[in-house]
């Protein structure tokens, strides 16, 4: 691991620790937050007992079907609006403002809408996930160099295989950090969705659990969220590093 | 900024919302006309007035505290070289995960009430301040400063005419970032721990199911939200153009 | 009968914010024989590069016409045209085998076949050690290789060569000028190639068409009388001298008059 690689695991040990002494010190009390060490073993136990297998199923079914609307309506919505300046330039003050405006906000129109169930949360996580998509997808379209497209013509390539074996392929590196954001985005949607209201969930059970001052339940379930983000966040970017490395300078 | 791209821009949305009361009716929307009606007449009566100041208050003070811890954090991890490597990621993980997660943690250590929502607001400004911060000094051009070494300046003439000129543009796209998340952190705050403000309007009409409310607040958000980044993006790109 | 015929091709680009209409090119007539090596030189900004654009069929003729195979070229690039630009034309995401097999699989080659191809293509350019490589880890030089072979697969009758070797340095432009010559024997291609370097114009080409100022009109067309099995050590002829400067006479006047523009 390099120098740096350690100094931020050492970083993270040194927090960690800190927060687990002054817990056990009871410098920080049980009632507010549990030391890290009663949060991983309440969370081995849910787990094993598969006590919230269904809601974890939930949640990630929720955040999954978000994160593949959302990835597939903004590759497509963006390189179709690439072919339309005009309309794209009406559109430019709406993607400059669509991450100001309180999402949230709109949760319960949309379950006025929807109705209650899973389809509001869905919603909220493809609305946050899919303006992050469409604008990285323009982003690099933008950047495609014009020999590029000056080739693919000279192959006599129709626009729609232009876009899908030139241009497309091209921005890839771009279009994949859209795709990132929108990975963040659904769990956030999805999640936030699942606290203001919802019957089930991983963010439905922490609310749950807060509300009868069940913290060791809390905490596992607040400590699961935080890891499996953190994770899937990392291994993208592992395989996002991967994918790119070739592409690159040496 | 050009002024006729947003015009149609609104024109266009009011229409599609127009189209879409067509279509469901009643028994979920109002046409934005009504809308507009319903939020002049809420803004009218003088027992909102307590709820809008509270949630100001609350934004007012979490943003100015984002502001400050942002820059506080930001400033130094660009400055140094090495800890803003290892510091990055990190931030960037606070970054991407569900800050709603940790509301009941926010509750737990402040109780119901004012400072939860301020502290709501505080931590989701303060990442992306402190990113866009330390991204900016971390990009200072090092012939900039090798200059002003060579012309000798002292300390103080080179922080204001090298380095607040240099870093500015970023550190203010920055605030404007921070500035619509401490709004929505702090709408969240008031949506689940408290008894005031916008938010908690919000949720008890959601909960009473009444539509033209929550129609009226979130026209009222919107409009705000939106307003105020225009402004600030209007300011943000006119640094960027020098 | 000529391989490719140009009559009053002119190009003018409609006005635009802040200036009128820009009178880029002609009105050219030009006669290619099957299986000649063509150069165009002029100053910077004459229209050598829309003159290309215009043959190939990547933007139309203002006025005039163009024939390739005496077939009105129109709307799109024919087949049987192959094009190599100055920029770096390599898909960065596909390896240097799977560049050059891209316009054989566009045009729906088995996979026997693309095999056979790009392998003889890879040989032919000296860049079989390379074929897993990504465009990334290769030279310039290597890379406009790998544009060349990927026409060259595709087996054209007319190449067109926009200053392919524009960005990289001498040494590398002489080498890759002997390539081009062993490519054009081998192949029985016409080339038509732009370039505004006057030696690699004279050493290459059969017949050397100097350009005039924006708008672009031949002032000249002057044959070299090569032997078809030249190389880049033609350098040292006697003639070659004589040829360059006889260039360089017609060009001069028009090089300071682009200058001033500019």
């Amino acid at each position: 691991m390099s120098k740096t690689g350690l100094a931020r695991l050492g970083v993270l040990l040194f927090l960690l620790l800190l927060l687990e002494t002054l817990c056990r010190l009871g410098v920080i009390p049980s009632f507010t937050v549990i030391a890290p060490s009663a949060m991983a073993e309440s969370l081995a136990r849910i787990l094993a007992s598969g006590r919230f297998a269904a809601d974890i199923g939930a949640t990630l079914t929720n955040v999954g079907i978000a994160i593949a609307a959302s990835s597939v309506a903004g590759v497509v919505f963006g390189t179709t609006l690439h072919g339309f300046a005009a309309a794209r330039r009406v559109l430019d003050p709406l993607f400059a403002t669509y991450y100001a405006v309180p999402m949230y906000a709109f949760y319960p129109l949309l379950i006025v809408i929807f109705g209650l169930g899973d389809l509001p949360q869905v919603a909220i996580g493809f609305l946050l996930a899919v303006m992050a998509v469409v604008i990285n997808t323009l982003n690099g379209l933008d950047r495609v160099p014009a020999v590029l497209a000056k080739t693919a013509r000279v192959h006599r390539l129709g626009p729609l295989r232009t876009a899908l074996q030139v241009r497309l392929p091209c921005a890839a590196p771009y279009v994949f950090t859209g795709f990132k954001l929108a990975v963040a985005y659904s769990f956030i949607g999805v999640i936030g969705a699942e606290f203001i209201t919802s019957s089930r969930g991983i963010g439905y059970e922490i609310s749950f659990a807060y509300n009868n001052f069940d913290n060791a339940v809390m905490y596992a379930m607040i400590l699961f969220i935080l890891v499996l983000v953190i994770a899937v966040n990392m291994s993208l970017h592992v395989w996002e590093k991967r994918l790119l490395a070739r592409r690159r300078r040496a | 900024m050009r002024w006729k791209e947003p015009l149609i821009l609104v024109a266009l949305l009011l229409a599609l919302w127009q189209i879409l009361y067509w279509i469901v009716g009643d028994v979920a929307l109002r046409s934005p006309a009504a809308t507009a009606k319903i939020l002049a007449g809420m803004l009218g009566d003088a027992r909102f007035a307590p709820h809008l100041r509270e949630t100001l208050l609350a934004f007012a003070q979490g943003f100015a505290i984002a502001v400050v811890v942002g820059l506080l954090v930001g400033v130094p991890l660009g400055a140094a070289r090495f800890a803003g490597e290892v510091a990055e990621p990190i931030l960037v993980a606070l970054y991407s995960i569900p800050k709603v997660t940790l509301y009941p943690v926010i509750l737990l250590i402040f109780g119901i009430g004012m400072p939860a929502k301020v502290a709501f607001g505080a931590i989701h400004g303060i990442v992306p301040i402190s990113i866009f911060a330390m991204n900016a000094v971390r990009n200072i051009n090092p012939t900039h400063l090798r200059t002003a070494r060579i012309l000798r300046l002292p300390p103080w003439t080179l922080f204001w005419r090298i380095l607040v000129p240099a870093a500015l543009p970023e550190i203010v796209t920055g605030i404007r970032v921070g500035f619509s998340l401490a709004l929505i952190g702090t709408l969240l705050g008031e949506m689940f721990g408290s008894q005031h403000g916008l938010g908690h309007l919000l949720m008890q009409a959601m909960s009473l199911h009444n539509i033209e409310r929550i129609l009226a607040l979130t026209l009222l958000l919107v409009a705000f939200a939106a307003g105020v980044n225009a402004l600030l993006l209007a300011l943000d790109r006119q640094l960027h153009a020098h | 009968m000529s391989h490719v015929a140009l009559r009053g091709v002119t190009r003018v680009y409609p006005a635009r914010a802040g200036q009128g209409e820009v009178h880029a090119l002609g009105p050219v007539d030009l006669d290619l024989a099957r299986g000649e090596f063509f150069a165009v030189v002029g100053p910077s900004g004459c229209g050598k590069s829309t003159l290309l654009d215009v043959i190939a069929g990547l933007f139309p003729a203002t006025a005039g016409e163009v024939k390739f195979e005496n077939t009105l070229v129109k709307g799109q690039v024919p087949p049987g045209i192959g094009v190599v630009f100055q920029e770096d034309a390599t898909f960065p995401w596909l390896n240097v085998h799977d560049n050059i097999a891209f316009g054989l699989r566009q045009a729906g080659a088995g996979a026997t076949d693309v095999a056979a191809q790009v392998g003889y293509a890879l040989e032919f350019m000296g860049l079989k050690d390379f074929a897993r490589a990504y465009p990334a880890q290769l030279s310039g030089g290597m890379r406009q290789r790998v544009c060349i072979a990927r026409t060259l697969v595709l087996k054209p009758r007319l190449i067109l060569l926009d200053e392919p070797f524009g960005a990289l340095d001498q040494q590398t432009r002489l080498l890759m000028g002997d390539e081009l010559l062993r490519l054009w024997r081998e192949t029985g291609a016409t080339i038509l190639l732009i370039t505004h370097s006057l030696d690699e114009a004279t050493m290459l080409a059969d017949r050397v068409g100097v350009m005039s100022a924006r708008p672009g009109r031949f002032l000249d067309v002057i044959a070299t009388g090569w032997p078809r099995g030249r190389d880049s050590t033609i350098v040292a002829n006697e003639s070659f001298g004589r040829i360059t400067s006889r260039i360089w006479t017609l060009l001069r006047g028009e090089s300071i008059r682009a200058l001033g523009r500019a």
